[in-house]
């Protein structure tokens, strides 16, 4: 196990060095730089500007240095927008936040989604289980930028209850709404694959063992259903995890949290070559961190799978 | 009073396509220490008995008439009290070692819970009695392979966990389910041999429901043949097999494979299986009997004792049947 680990984590630094290159690469081609703007500078300005950014070497030279920064001196190098913040600034100001209603939204999509996919399969065909579909299907048709003002609505301008947004360090009341809002779709999809994988496997012939053994149902749901019942829900959470942590636009936008998935998008707005490379990197080694993650408790859970 | 009496047992599913009628009006019984077989081919509603008495049943399905054990009637058993049954009165084993044992727990977990839960073991002492019974069930360094995982013995081993698992509460009923069925032909007489050496050593009383003849024939005291979720003939396993009395078991009969005789084609019955949902009102098999008479299709041939233990449901004469 501890050889796969290793061997998982060097095959890693090829994929990042891929997923570099060719996000560089499709930066490099699209048309346009963060320094042209409406009114356009002077010529000699641009070229000084290019200069300092080392913008006038060509492909390779640029992502030579760039892959060199980061190797040697764990440099990501300055915003090209913001000229007081580097891109360590700005990652480390606003990873915390994603991260932080990141979590909370994994923690409750897979409580809830968990809970209400085994219900459901349970009382299969009855109004629980029927709430549980209409629900989810219904929690994930409403897009998030919809659900977004809803929440604002009811809960800051009719009832009062939460501030309209803000982050205020985290404190739980700026949590609730952007928490509610990334959490319902990932919950959703997490209930209906629980509810199809747990219907599967009371019919398995290991279920009738247990029933012809005399032990209680939920007994029999905990100890023999559940394990294998989250296989196919552990392969979604992977990608999950780390799109919830990663923050999202539209909370972002809504609720003025200040993560990085507004950066994220306005450095491809603005072609901020270095903020957009930057966050691309950090997701790009989330992803594969949690999908070994997730392999590693796919072994746990499934004995015939060794590493 | 018998161990367990069946009596016009019915099992029906709800499906889209209407009801089906998997088992129609069963009568049995069986006795202390005594091993019946239940023969049929598939969709004759031999499973669906057990099922049915077990409370095992898939969701669908539903269960009317009586299965009585020791007095208490299975079927109207409050959930509490059919738990208490199962496993400590009436175990079961199944068709598919494979499938039947929880792939993901090991194979301790999966014993020791029922000692713990039925008998209020220890750990400790559920632990022992497990290795104990596989020690029984012959399985070679049972105290250290008992923290294996399913995947990790043979088909045969596993049926024979399966076997010691089921015995562990020493109960007075085994329904063996086509134990035999997914396995090479050398490790069903291997099976075989331990489930005999069960009934003489536990005093368990075996019913063995199975397809194939062949295993019935050194095994059980009596045979019961069902077609079309109905009893066509019961009785003593030699008489039924020396002399059967009803078209089907002379079918069955002569489809078994013979090595001391040099036929170029196997004898096989004609027709389909039938379809469960639209059976004819009379005789299930009068479709594919090959001595069909007139009343046969429309006026079911009542179950009627035949001399002796033996019992048929057929409209043809006894001395007809060769």
């Amino acid at each position: 196990m501890f050889s796969y680990i290793v061997r998982r984590l060097a095959v890693a630094i090829p994929t990042i060095l891929i997923l570099v290159i060719i996000s560089f690469a499709l930066m490099f081609a699209a048309p346009g730089g963060p320094f042209n703007s409406e009114r356009p500078l002077p010529p000699q300005v641009l070229a000084n500007i290019s200069a300092k950014y080392g913008l006038d070497q060509p492909y390779w030279r640029q992502i030579t240095t760039y892959i060199w920064n980061i190797v040697a001196h764990f440099d990501f190098g300055p915003s090209f927008k913001y000229k007081d913040r580097s891109v360590a600034d700005i990652i480390k100001s606003g990873f915390p936040v994603t991260l932080t209603y990141g979590f909370w939204s994994f923690v409750i999509a897979v409580i809830v989604g968990v809970a209400l996919g085994v219900v459901a399969a349970i009382r299969q065909n009855t109004w629980i289980d029927y709430f549980a579909v209409g629900t989810s299907v219904a929690a994930q048709a409403l897009p998030n930028f919809v659900m977004a003002p809803m929440l604002v609505l009811l809960f800051t301008l009719w009832l009062g209850w939460l501030p309209g947004g803000g982050w205020n360090g985290g404190q739980w009341q700026y949590l609730v709404m952007p928490v509610i809002a990334l959490s319902t779709s990932y919950m959703a999809s997490i209930a209906r694959i629980m509810r199809s994988s747990m219907l599967e496997v009371m019919n398995a012939g290991f279920i009738r063992t247990a029933r012809a053994k005399g032990l209680p149902m939920n007994r029999i749901i905990w100890k023999h259903a559940l394990k294998p019942a989250m296989l196919p829900v552990l392969s979604y959470l992977g990608p999950a995890f780390v799109g919830m942590i990663t923050g999202s636009v539209v909370v972002d936008v809504y609720f003025s949290t200040g993560g990085i998935g507004l950066y994220f998008v306005n450095s491809a707005f603005n072609r901020d070559y270095s903020v957009m490379m930057g966050i691309t990197i950090l997701v790009g080694v989330l992803t594969i961190l949690f999908n070994l993650v997730v392999d590693i408790l796919y072994a746990w859970i499934d004995p015939k799978i060794r590493y | 009073m018998r161990l367990l009496e069946v009596d016009n047992l019915r099992v029906a599913f709800r499906t889209g396509d209407g009801d089906v009628n998997a088992v129609n009006g069963v009568r049995f019984g069986i006795d202390k220490g005594e091993t019946l077989a239940i023969v049929g081919e598939s969709g004759s509603g031999k499973s669906q008995t057990a099922f049915a008495a077990m409370g095992l049943l898939a969701k669908n399905g539903s269960a009317t008439g009586s299965v009585t054990f020791d007095g208490q009637d299975l079927l109207h058993l409050p959930q509490k009290e059919l738990n208490r049954i199962r496993s400590q009165e009436i175990a079961m084993i199944f068709q598919d070692p494979m499938t039947s044992l929880n792939p993901y727990m090991k194979i301790s977990e999966q014993m020791i819970e029922v000692l713990m839960l039925h008998k209020g073991m220890t750990r400790h002492e559920a632990l022992d009695e497990s290795v104990k019974m596989l020690d029984a069930v012959r399985i070679p360094d049972a105290r250290a392979r008992i923290t294996m995982y399913p995947h990790e013995f043979s088909g045969g081993m596993r049926q024979r966990i399966m076997i010691a698992m089921a015995l562990l509460c020493r109960p007075r009923l085994l329904i063996a389910d086509e134990p035999t069925t997914a396995l090479d032909v050398t490790v069903q007489a291997q099976i075989m041999d331990l489930l005999g050496d069960i009934r003489r050593d536990f005093g368990t009383a075996v019913i063995l429901i199975t397809h194939d003849l062949g295993v019935v024939a050194g095994f059980c005291d009596r045979t019961l043949v069902m077609y079309g979720g109905q009893v066509m003939e019961e009785g003593p396993t030699i008489d039924v097999f020396e002399h059967p009395s009803h078209p089907y078991t002379l079918g069955l009969l002569k489809a078994v494979p013979r090595l001391d005789r040099d036929d170029a084609t196997l004898a096989t019955i004609a027709g389909e299986p039938p379809d469960m949902s639209r059976l004819p009102a009379g005789c299930p098999f009068s479709p594919r009997c090959a001595m069909v008479l007139p009343q046969c299709p429309t006026t079911k041939a009542p179950l009627e004792p035949l001399g002796g233990e033996r019992r048929r449901a057929c409209h043809r004469p006894v001395a007809e049947v060769v």
